[in-house]
């Protein structure tokens, strides 16, 4: 077995009974970097030596006998999240080489429980994208391709694009990610492995550059439910440092995947019967309740009324709140500076911010200049919040009814580059299923179930109630046994 | 019920409409988002947290204190605190404003209405309204003048906590605005919420005037920024209005707009228009949650509270029978307040009260230092009028005692002792010492006798003279009655 083919607990059953050391897992996936990234550009930086440092430490510690609940395991980095001493770009110019001095509280948790960090992992810029095309650092390529048309290069998904690619081109065992209204889920799916946007507070922000603050949410990618229960619980937990992390005690996730789905009562939104949907995710949809009802599970059809308006909604909330979350990149204090002799100030502001960020920031930081502006701030804004509340409000009347809500993860399949780019509308409908989660701050997992007719991966969708990961853990893994999915990308490490 | 103050123009009197917005820099040990210092003066950049410096991925965790002293800011101007506010950002871009947006409570303030008592010279008292008072984080200070082409940053102000407070336009005179913002300053001060110290910048006032007819609804107000001091402020007001009276006169319209003052000159100038006026698209910082207050906390801090001025003062002219200005002027700083207070504990306050107003405020003057730095502590001047008291010393000689004091810093006692300044109660000396006045000045005594009343204090001076004003002169007076028979 190669030993890039490991899952994350495998590898961790493989580490502590000595079939493989951290520097052979770590070296191996390096290797598979170094063989990979030219082509797929999922890094967009590789720490090399320092995973190599990482991993003997690891091994040395196992070896006194204090491993950790990660130690040794290789993960790769969304290069949103800060590493102190690490170059963290989001992706974007403006950040140029902006090396934090601290670590963002999730990838220190995941640090303190052992994990190695093999590098920052590619993304859209500013995490503001659905098909890590806006990268100022290159797209990244899917590993998978079409059965017809394997030349075609597909996207990854977006934003945490770079991360969903490495982790099913076995370039990382799991890695991290955010998920603003769609960006773990829909790059998961897009690249056949499993993530999860846990319920909004459930991991701190802090040291994670922010998008949009109200809606932002870490998560981790793997390749199964289990591997990504294991790292969210490194990555939860109350932090005093994020006014909006929450204080309640974080389960054993890993335990939640082995508990049975009988009797839970699982929502289907008929709202999420979208016209002109694909048959085959309308099909793929259909399999898993059946898959679920065959495991004792019930299905009930429910309402989630103001589904329609979940975009829009979210179209001007994510912007907004962008807006002013990137005025910090300014050219003053750390980050890219664009001047010429005799600028004054706000000179020095526009050639910066106009060199610094890509098109489709610029347009966010448009629209939400626009929507929070004097006049038109009750009719956008304000109407938004207002609509956040009742998308909020049908899903804690759905908990009424069912425990926990299985809809597609995406309205198809990973798209070719070049396909969807030319209308930004087309672009945001990806995430169409996914962004209701985040107005509502719902645990939202999304788990591979089946291929396309050209062989590409469809993945579902299972909602929770507010700090429930655990039955969403549940129905998640019921799904993975179901679909017992092992169909691999065309490019991965070892093939 | 003073008459309402008016400004001649050239047409007639105006009144003037008068509001304030004053900046208070909270008094707390770390500032309002972040755990960085907040001392005056300290090299620039040096107390600046990644999150003052607006770092990406940083984030802001509200200080508790700073709640605190606004919430007991509040209680002091008699306001509603408002068990649930929220924090807003105001955007706009500025060097040194790094994060790119202030965070300050516009919508929904930590306190609501409230009132200020202020008394003015006439002795007359008057009430100001307090519309609201919210936190905000203070910018960082953007310095013009180090570099020929270069503008330098001091990231140190930026995220101090601030309280703005509001006033209501109830002021119709610079008199008026300079008593509101003094009293302002002096309830801050005793709660221990704002060091008041204008000349650091903890203290800043925006001045809205307005000037209009006798019997008028208001006028266009203009904002004079940015004032820091107690008489500028009063001087920004005139000038302002003198302004405004001219435009109308003159058949103009006064534009709403900013503006500065020029202190050198003594008028204001124009900053920014309306129609330049930033969008701060205002929005509720999500990064927040909203700011709920336990009411039993409010409580907690509502007993802990000093005692105010007003009720200082109150009791001052209740209990210790003192005239309605010597307590104000006793009350008007808290130290003032606090040294009296230990001059006149289980002592005549009445006495107490003139030693301070009189020979220790005249020595504070003459040696340039201040009531928390006194030449003479409140525990020797106490010591020195219980010398008086118990005879020891005359009213003169403790007046001599106290300069040297005052000299010497030494405690009154080791001073009588050393200049034997003890007041001679002895009647023997005195008795010869009357006895021989009289005898060298017995023609002076015939003229006494003749009816020259006046005579007596030659003859009480003589004998002071001769006992080197040691002695008592209630004695001294009654062995001469008795000896001039």
């Amino acid at each position: 077995m190669h030993p890039t083919d490991f899952t994350l607990a495998g590898a961790l059953a493989a580490l502590e009974e000595g079939a493989i050391s951290a520097v052979e897992l770590t070296r191996a996936h390096l290797d598979a970097i170094e063989a990979l990234n030219p082509r797929l550009n999922a890094f967009i930086t590789v720490t090399a030596e320092q995973a190599m440092a990482a991993a003997r430490e690891s091994d040395a510690r196992r070896a006194r006998g204090e491993a950790r609940p990660l130690e040794g395991i290789p993960l790769a980095v969304k290069d949103l999240f800060c590493t102190a001493g690490v170059r963290t770009t989001a992706a974007s110019r403006i950040l140029g080489n902006f090396v934090p001095p601290y670590e963002s509280t999730v990838t220190a948790q995941l640090l303190r429980d052992g994990a190695v960090f093999l590098g920052k992992a590619n993304l859209d810029e500013f995490a503001m994208g659905s098909s890590n095309l806006t990268s100022a650092f290159g797209p990244v390529e899917n590993p998978w391709s079409r059965r017809d048309d394997p030349e075609t290069k597909l996207v990854p998904g977006g934003s945490s694009g770079g991360s969903a690619a490495a982790v099913a081109a076995r370039m990382a065992l799991g890695a991290t990610g955010t998920d603003t209204g769609g960006s773990i889920r829909q790059p998961a799916a897009f690249c056949g492995v499993v993530g999860i946007k846990p319920t909004y507070g459930r991991c701190s922000r802090f040291g994670i550059v922010a998008f949009a603050s109200s809606l932002d949410q870490a998560g981790p990618f793997a390749r199964t439910v289990e591997d990504c229960a294991i790292l969210l619980r490194s990555m939860s937990g109350h932090d005093p440092k994020d006014s909006t992390s929450a204080n309640v005690p974080v389960p054993d996730f890993a335990a939640a995947c082995k508990r049975s789905v009988k009797g839970l009562r699982i929502g289907v939104p008929k709202e999420y019967r979208l016209d002109g949907m694909p048959a085959e995710i309308e099909a793929l949809w259909r399999q898993g309740l059946d898959w679920l009802h065959a495991e004792g599970a019930e299905t009930v059809e429910i309402s989630l009324p103001h589904t329609k308006y979940a975009l829009p909604t979210y179209y001007i909330v994510a912007p907004a709140e962008a807006s002013s979350n990137l005025a910090r990149y300014d050219g003053v204090r750390y980050g890219l500076r664009v001047e010429e002799k005799g600028d004054d100030l706000r000179t020095m502001y526009e050639r910066t911010r106009a060199a610094g960020f890509g098109a489709e920031v610029k347009r966010r930081i448009m629209i939400g200049t626009y929507v929070l502006s004097a006049g038109y701030y009750e009719a956008y804004y304000l109407k938004a919040q207002k609509v956040r509340a009742l998308i909020a409000r049908d899903f804690d009347q759905a908990w009424e009814k069912v425990d926990a809500i299985v809809t597609p993860a995406t309205p198809s399949a990973a798209f070719a580059m070049g396909e969807k780019t030319d209308d930004p509308v087309t672009m945001y409908l990806n995430d169409v299923f996914t962004v209701t989660a985040n107005l509502a701050g719902l645990p939202g997992l999304a788990v591979p179930a089946g291929l396309d007719a050209q062989g590409l991966p469809l993945g579902l969708q299972v909602i929770g109630r507010a700090f429930d990961e655990e039955t969403v853990f549940a129905v998640g893994a019921a799904i993975e046994r179901a679909a017992d999915f092992k169909a691999l990308p065309r490019v991965r490490a070892g093939a | 019920m003073s008459a309402t103050y008016t400004l001649e123009g050239r047409t007639g009197p105006w009144e003037l409409v008068i509001g304030l917005e004053v900046h208070a820099q909270v008094v707390s040990n770390a500032k309002l988002f972040s755990g960085a210092a907040t001392a005056f003066g300290a090299e620039p950049n040096t107390q600046v947290s990644f999150i003052d410096a607006g770092f990406p991925g940083m984030l802001p965790v509200i200080n508790r204190e700073c709640v605190a002293q606004a919430i007991r800011t509040g209680l002091g101007l008699n306001a509603q605190i408002n068990l649930w506010s929220r924090f807003d950002r105001k955007n706009y871009f500025y060097a040194d404003l790094p994060q790119g947006y202030q965070i300050s409570q516009y919508a929904h303030p930590i306190v609501g209405k409230g009132a200020v008592e202020i008394t003015l010279s006439d002795g007359t008292t008057k009430t100001i309204g307090i519309t609201r008072l919210h936190l905000e984080q203070d910018a960082g200070k953007s310095l013009h003048d180090q570099h020929p082409t270069k503008t330098f940053v001091d990231l140190n102000r930026s995220g101090i906590a601030l309280m703005e407070i509001v006033s209501e336009p109830d002021m119709r005179s610079p008199e008026e605005a300079g008593a509101y913002l003094a009293k302002l300053r002096q309830i801050m001060r005793y709660l221990g919420t704002c060091d008041g110290n204008m000349e650091e910048g903890s203290l800043r006032a925006d001045v809205n005037v307005s000037v209009r007819r006798p019997g008028e609804g208001y006028r266009t107000r203009c904002e004079v920024k940015n004032i820091n001091s107690i008489r500028f402020v009063m001087q920004a007001i005139e000038a302002e209005a003198r302004r405004q009276i001219a435009v109308w006169e003159e058949g103009g319209e006064v534009e709403q707009e900013t503006r500065l003052f020029d202190t050198g000159r003594g008028v204001t100038r124009s900053m920014r228009s309306k129609e330049e006026a930033h969008d701060y698209r205002y929005f509720p910082d999500p990064d927040l949650p909203p700011l709920v207050l336990d009411e039993a906390w409010v409580e907690e801090l509502r007993r802990g509270l000093p005692e105010l001025p007003d009720a200082r003062k109150a009791r001052y002219m209740r209990d210790f029978g003192l005239p309605a200005y010597d307590a104000s002027v006793l009350v008007a700083e808290k130290e003032t307040a606090a040294y009296y207070e230990e001059v006149a504990r289980g002592r005549d306050p009445k006495l107490a009260a003139n030693w301070v107003m009189g020979d220790l405020f005249a020595a504070l003057n003459r040696t340039k230092r201040t009531i928390e730095d006194p030449p003479v502590s409140a525990r020797d001047l106490g010591a020195l009028l219980d010398l008086m008291k118990d005879g020891t010393l005359s009213g003169k000689l403790a007046k001599e005692v106290f300069e040297a004091m005052v000299e010497t810093g030494k405690p009154p006692g080791a001073i009588v002792e050393e200049r034997g300044l003890r007041q001679v109660t002895d009647t023997g000396a005195i008795e010869a010492a009357v006895s021989k006045v009289l005898a060298a000045n017995a023609d002076k005594v015939a003229e006494y006798k003749a009816g020259k009343d006046k005579l007596f204090g030659f003859f009480v001076g003589q004998v002071m003279k001769a006992m080197q004003g040691k002695a008592n002169p209630a004695l001294v007076n009654e062995t001469l009655k008795r000896a001039l028979g």
